[in-house]
């Protein structure tokens, strides 16, 4: 009796997550599917889920009309690169603070945190003087300054929280063990805390791939990523779903299969400690 | 400190590099047919100018406006040609930020433009930014169902001659809506109808005095008659419709009477894309009682903007892509139903033109009775049509679409509507120092 109960229970949580699932998946489905029908179908009421015309046209269009590689390129020299260069500053910094933090350690990190508070557009004018200036306006380098700094707070909060979880006695052993900084650091610390470490990485490259405000706004031709690549196919005066659809699934496609392939890392760090 | 200068010295190095070689104009612009017809054109003027190459930015409108105004306002010269509207070219050329177009060449035919267009882009008689293409607004209706319903749509009709047609063409049960209005809100969508139909009803959006006229009848006339139209013979959800939506329900055959941009004809007459292709009829802007057919005039231009190094070779582009050879061209190779309307008058003198596009005689009879000089029969302090060309609409025209979309929706009342739209414009109006 109690062997059913379990069963039905255990279905009966399968069918709810599946349809929840789905239920978050459903756009990026409608999405991928659109971009297989032309444009008046693509806006035909009652929609037509599967059984329409398949076509290959809108992905034909946006390839002979668009450079999608130079956009993926600069998409993955900007999200990767800001990721890096984020984790390279932010490894020391939150290692200070979880392991040994002053009476400040919990201001400065609220002070991070606060410059995400203000929306972007606030400073929009004095950064592009500033790019201008310097010669940073429309190129990668530029972007991949302007990601860190922007996702640098969130990287050093994720990182933070993942070091707490670290046992500072497992660290002391080591030092009792005669294991220098650097060596404590290297062969004791990293290990443990590289599922942190992968999914504050994955976390940040998916964040800065779809960042669409500063990449739109302080590129031109030049160092244009996806998000300026999706943004040109909706047209004020003409319909575009379809074709917009086929940039769009382009545009999601590598980093989905990214996320697809490190799923595993992703969900091990976001439940780092979860269950305490 | 020395990476900067390593970076500074970089940065200079590849730009003495550049300009040894090619120059590169960059050029922004929005994703309209006609300008996805130019890029693809443009081998012709690369053939004719080996030197100069083209880069294109295509962006959303909005954020193309955003993008756009950034770099002007700043003067940071990351665009050498802008695709601008009607709205922007005389607040620009006003404070500076476009170059006047004086070496467009022999070739360009200044006086062939059409003069309401002509005068929609030029500041105190100067050029400041060549028209792409033209737009005014008409009614566009299906001849079929006029027929069956037995109504006939004249030449030029009244506002209450539409609203007895659309009632009797709408048959819920087929869902087929009598007629379809932009409804969604924004200073560019709802409220271009919104101001060209109070415009037709006598309506002005501001005295001599700057002082906001939502509280006076002829705003109440109009609206009312808009959102008790649309109540009866419109199509559900119409507050979320603008020119794609409505389109899209236009070509499906969902309705019957569609009042919005001249350029539609030629997407509603396409086959391809159309079911009622053949029997689409059209007529002018309806009047509400007075003569002023809503006023209504758009075009998209290509503007230099003050801070690009490649002025000269901006201005070659421009001449290239809005002279008489740039139509031959597009007819050439698509035919004349494609060439971009609406700016010159040699064209619509072209037998051939009249003969491939058959909307072409009443869109240019629909940008001629366009005066943006004078939008509204009272005398008003603003120039526009469908809109009021100051610094401050695009802000105050949004506030003011949103309680108008949302009277339509039914959420509020149009005295409500309109009251609030008083409230809100004139506190703008104040913070603007229009009025003292």
């Amino acid at each position: 009796m109690a062997r059913a109960v379990t069963t039905r229970r255990k279905m009966t949580f399968t069918i709810i997550g599946w349809a929840i699932g789905l239920l978050i998946f459903f756009p990026i489905l409608w999405t991928f599917l659109t971009s297989f029908k032309t444009e008046g179908t693509a806006v035909a009421t009652p929609p037509q889920f599967l059984f329409f015309d398949w076509t290959l046209e809108n992905y034909h269009e946006v390839q002979s009309r668009s450079n999608y590689m130079k956009h993926v390129t600069n998409s993955v020299v900007i999200s990767v690169g800001s990721t890096l260069i984020g984790l390279a500053l932010a490894i020391p910094v939150a290692w200070a603070m979880a392991f040994s933090p002053t009476k400040r350690t919990k201001d400065v990190l609220m002070w991070m945190l606060s410059t995400k508070m203000m929306p972007p557009v606030g400073v929009l004018v004095p950064l592009y003087l500033i790019f201008r200036d310097w010669g940073l306006l429309d190129t990668r380098l530029g972007l991949v300054a302007v990601l860190t700094m922007i996702n640098l707070p969130i990287i050093v909060w994720m990182l933070y929280t993942y070091f707490k979880e670290i046992p500072g006695e497992i660290l002391e052993a080591a030092r009792m063990d005669g294991a220098s900084l650097m060596k404590e650091i290297v062969y004791v610390l990293t290990p443990m805390a590289v599922p942190g470490i992968a999914s504050t990485m994955l976390l940040n490259i998916i964040l800065a791939w779809n960042e669409a405000f500063w990449t739109l706004n302080l590129s031109a031709a030049n160092a244009a990523p996806l998000t300026a690549f999706i943004a040109s196919y909706s047209s004020p005066e003409g319909l575009f779903w379809a074709k917009l659809s086929a940039a769009s699934t382009m545009a999601i496609a590598p980093i989905l299969i990214m996320g697809w392939f490190s799923q595993k890392q992703l969900v091990r760090g976001l439940t780092f400690g979860a269950v305490k | 400190m020395l990476s900067r200068t390593l970076l500074l010295g970089a940065v200079s190095a590849l730009a003495l590099g550049g300009a040894a070689h090619a120059e590169t104009l960059t050029i922004a612009t929005v994703n309209n047919s006609d300008m996805i017809r130019m890029q693809k054109l443009t081998e012709d003027f690369t053939k004719k100018n080996p030197d100069i190459q083209l880069e294109w930015v295509t962006l959303e409108e909005n954020v193309l406006r955003q993008r756009v105004t950034t770099d002007i306002a700043t003067k940071a010269g990351q665009y050498d040609i802008v695709t601008i509207g009607t709205y922007e070219v005389p607040i620009w050329a006003k404070q500076g930020w476009l170059l006047p177009l004086d070496g467009l060449g022999d070739s360009y035919d200044k006086a062939d433009l059409l003069p309401a267009i002509s005068d929609a882009v030029s500041v105190d008689g100067k050029l400041y930014a060549s028209p792409f293409y033209g737009e005014s607004a008409m009614v566009m209706y299906r001849k079929d169902l006029a027929e069956k319903a037995g109504v006939t749509i004249p030449e030029k009709p009244t506002w209450d001659q539409i609203a007895e047609a659309a009632k009797k063409m709408t048959d819920k049960s087929t869902e087929t809506y009598g007629i379809c209005l932009r409804g969604k809100a924004g200073w560019g969508e709802n409220m271009a109808l919104l101001t060209a139909t109070a415009n037709s009803y006598g309506a002005r959006w501001f005295d001599e005095k700057w002082t906001p006229q939502f509280d006076q009848p002829e705003w109440k006339k109009a609206l009312q008659f808009y959102v008790d139209l649309m109540k009866e013979a419109g199509p559900p959800g119409a507050s979320s419709n603008g020119f794609n939506e409505n389109l899209a329900l236009f070509q499906t055959g969902k309705c019957g009477i569609w009042i919005d941009a001249t350029v539609a004809a030629s997407f509603v007459t396409n086959p391809k894309e159309s079911k009622v292709a053949d029997q689409v009829g059209y007529a002018l802007f309806p009047t509400g009682g007075v003569e002023n057919h809503g006023n209504w005039l758009w075009a998209w231009n290509l503007g230099v903007p003050a801070g690009t190094q490649k002025a000269e070779a901006a201005q070659k582009f421009v001449s290239w892509a809005t002279d008489k050879a740039y139509s031959e061209l597009v007819a050439s190779k698509e035919g004349w139903a494609n060439v971009p309307p609406g700016t010159r008058k040699s064209l619509y003198a072209n037998p051939e033109y009249e003969k491939a596009a058959p909307f072409a005689k009443i869109t240019l009879d629909a940008m001629n009775a366009a005066d943006t000089s004078k939008p509204t029969v009272k005398p008003v302090p603003y120039t526009g049509g469908q809109f009021v060309a100051i610094p401050e609409f695009q802000g105050i025209g949004t506030a003011v679409g949103q309680q108008f979309s949302a009277a339509l929706a039914g959420s509020v009342s149009v005295d409500q509507a309109l009251q609030s739209a008083q409230q809100l414009t004139t506190r703008e109006m104040t913070k603007g120092g229009y009025i003292k």
